[in-house]
């Protein structure tokens, strides 16, 4: 068996957050995914990918509630649990911070009639996956 | 008429590798052919089962002279990141093949899901290559 570079193991970690994401998933689970204590997984994470393992998880949250909210007629609510979040208040905050708009006037500015070219969901979720949008976590290494 | 033969991809380990898509994917070994006076290189080919005339060239990262050891290292880490590219597999039943892989200790990053071309999954190899296994839709032609 050859010994695998670290990425590989960091690399576990993001797919757990892309496979798991409607789970109560937090920062601590990634780091055991890959093995790490939380702080050096961390460390690593965001060293390896360019972003903190929590903005990583959150917009991975944004981005497949944006698909819900384009692809279906499930309530707001409805959606922020089925993206693993907990509190509508704050996924409703968090997402209008991302897109811009709130989850309502998001939905009706894609209205599901207009239907996407046949790009691989692989694509989807990478490109479609939000940039951060932060306002005060950046300074909250808890966060992270 | 121009047709594709063979596509190459890095991996991190070849006997791993080999072991993985023989062993949990269930493809056939076109070539095995280590060749002494290249310094022992090893064109290691791969191929699903029905479809000879398409495979995957599994390749070792090779040490210098071919590529410095800098870049080496970046293609390791470059794969070890999954972002060395993608293998996109077809099947006529998705659910079925995800349950016989995984039943073989595939472990899979997205479960098959509804998609507007069809029911895809996808999971990765030993190197962090990602893999997608696709039940495309009969899309009726216009």
């Amino acid at each position: 068996m050859v010994f695998a570079p670290p990425a590989r193991h960091l690399l576990r970690a993001k797919d757990l957050a892309d496979a798991r994401y409607f789970e109560p998933l937090d920062v601590d689970d990634l780091a055991g995914a890959a093995g790490l204590s939380r702080a050096h997984f961390s460390r690593e994470f965001r060293r390896a990918f360019g972003e903190s393992p929590h903005a990583y998880l959150l917009t991975r949250r944004m981005e497949r509630a944006a698909a819900l909210l384009r692809t279906t007629d499930r309530s707001v609510a409805d959606i922020c649990f089925s993206v693993g979040l907990r509190s509508v208040g704050s996924f409703t905050t968090c997402f209008t911070r991302t897109y811009g708009v709130s989850p309502t006037a998001y939905r009706v500015a894609f209205p599901p009639a207009v239907n996407h070219a046949l790009v691989p969901a692989c694509v989807l979720r990478a490109y479609g996956r939000p940039q951060r949008r932060t306002f005060r976590e950046d300074s909250d290494p808890a966060r992270d | 008429m121009i047709r594709i033969a063979n596509a190459h991809l890095w991996v991190h380990d070849q006997d791993e590798a080999l072991a993985f898509y023989t062993q949990r994917l269930g493809m056939e070994v076109r070539a095995d052919v280590t060749v002494a006076e290249l310094g022992n290189f090893r064109w290691l080919t791969v191929g699903p089962a029905g479809q000879p005339d398409i495979a995957i060239a599994l390749m070792a990262i090779p040490g210098a002279p071919v590529m410095d050891s800098e870049t080496a290292e970046q293609v390791r880490n470059l794969m070890a990141k999954g972002f060395a590219g993608t293998i996109f597999l077809a099947t006529d039943d998705c659910q079925a093949a995800y349950e016989e892989l995984r039943g073989r200790g595939v472990e899979f990053v997205e479960e098959p899901e509804e998609r507007p071309y069809g029911i895809d999954s996808a999971f990765r190899d030993p190197s962090g290559n990602s893999i997608r296994l696709t039940q495309v839709r009969e899309v009726a032609s216009v």
